[in-house]
């Protein structure tokens, strides 16, 4: 935390501002401190003073930049859905599994139905979808357009479903299912653990990237 | 950096703050109008619902724990492991650090979370030790580190979809994937609904009473 200035000054009410202006303060959404808002230089972050949470953090292309990650975060997710991600062979027999293999894995048996629906949802849909999400918000900022109608509520369904992309950790269990099998069979990468190896890469990337105080700021106006 | 005694919240101003685009209303808004989101000063039942998740979620991780979590079926034998009890085998075959990773994201992770989200809740209510900074940390780990549990689900999923060999081998789900999955989910939920600006809550009546303190937060 010593390399970047905490740019914004806490408010303090009664000074020569006026408090009307709300337009010029930001609250930090973790701890709820209020400060003047003072944008920092593209490439700096302000921080809040007490929780050390990121409160504005520009850069340049930024919006460019997600949109490709986005763009590449479809496609590979798409691929990564039909190629096998792991093959097995034993004794000659040679299986390939894909991702909608695993997804479909859970139902056979009906109490397990829900599981599979909700592995499929967490590591192909809700990544698709916080991707479209993101290009559909961005598209039109990076083109200085208006921006599309209901692209505050899409913003929001993109927010809300955070957490709740695991494309990522589905990588990691790849591998440990790898070395699970590796003395019952002969096991190997296919390709689409690969595609998963890139996304974990690219949703980290896309989430150090996306400003969030920077795109709600767009959408208002 | 030095940390200015003075930062009021936007309650002690008589404001609140969008938790989700971060815009300051005054106190009596109910909606964000920039983002739509529900304006809240503190959420006020958050604690409940951070308990009834919390409850669900360690309900749930019980089963997770007593059935079976992978049943593997080969020419010579019929197994069904549970959590620890799959670890366990892959130790005694000598794959230590996979067994290290299932009990990491199974048993370590899992009940670290409960322990943390009750210390959290617990520490609004009666205060802490822990100064707020540290709490603040504890919770963004908590929810860095949540989701990070689910491996073991798509471990399941993953051997079930690509062990099917026909008659030489066959894995299939257990019962406790489904519960496990939900215990994760329950405890994303937990943590989620807990309203981390009341961590910082408690020292503001002191910096209200005494006039320009120069603040000593750690």
């Amino acid at each position: 935390m010593d390399d970047e200035p905490a740019t914004n000054h806490p408010f303090h009410p009664g000074g020569t501002q006026p408090v009307t202006d709300l337009d010029d303060l930001i609250a930090c959404p973790r701890c709820d401190a209020v400060y003047h808002v003072e944008e920092p230089e593209h490439g700096q972050r302000a921080v809040c003073a007490r929780c050390h949470a990121v409160l504005i953090a520009p850069r340049k292309r930024a919006g460019k930049q997600i949109i490709a990650i986005a763009l590449a975060v479809v496609v590979l997710v798409v691929a990564a859905t039909v190629f096998p991600f792991l093959s097995i062979s034993a004794a000659g027999v040679v299986h390939r599994s894909s991702v909608l293999d695993a997804a479909l894995a859970f139902s056979g048996s009906p109490l397990l139905v829900g599981l599979s629906l909700a592995v499929a949802a967490l590591i192909v849909v809700i990544p698709v979808t916080r991707a479209l999400l993101a290009i559909y918000v961005l598209t039109p900022l990076v083109l200085d357009r208006r921006p599309y109608s209901g692209a505050i509520r899409a913003f929001r369904v993109s927010e809300a479903l955070r957490p709740w992309s695991m494309a990522e950790i589905f990588a990691i269990g790849c591998a440990v299912a790898l070395v699970k099998v590796a003395d019952l069979a002969q096991v190997a990468f296919g390709p689409a653990f690969w595609m998963f190896s890139a996304l974990v890469v690219l949703t980290m990337v896309q989430d150090s990237f996306m400003c969030r105080y920077s795109v709600w700021k767009s959408l208002e106006t | 950096m030095e940390i200015a005694g003075n930062i009021r919240s936007a309650r002690d101003l008589g404001l609140v703050a969008c938790r989700r685009c971060a815009k300051v209303w005054p106190a009596d808004t109910s909606e964000c109008g920039r983002c739509g989101h529900r304006l809240q000063s503190r959420d006020t039942g958050a604690l409940q619902r951070v308990w009834a998740w919390w409850i669900v979620g360690m309900i749930c991780y019980i089963p997770a724990n007593v059935y079976p979590m992978l049943a593997t079926r080969t020419l010579v034998s019929n197994q069904e492991n549970t959590i620890i009890g799959g670890a366990l085998d892959l130790a005694h075959h000598g794959s230590y650090g996979i067994a290290l990773i299932i009990i990491v994201a199974s048993v370590v992770i899992p009940i670290g979370k409960f322990m943390a989200v009750a210390a959290l809740a617990l520490g609004v209510r009666q205060g802490s030790r822990l100064s707020p900074l540290r709490r603040q940390q504890l919770y963004e780990v908590v929810e860095y580190i949540g989701r990070w549990s689910m491996i073991d689900v798509f471990v399941v999923a993953i051997l079930s979809s690509l062990v099917q060999l026909g008659a030489l081998a066959s894995i299939s789900p257990g019962k406790a994937s489904l519960f496990f999955a939900l215990s994760v989910v329950f405890t994303m939920l937990s943590a989620q609904s807990f309203d981390s600006r009341m961590i910082w809550d408690e020292d503001a009546p002191e910096r209200a009473d005494a006039p320009a303190p120069r603040g000593v937060t750690a």
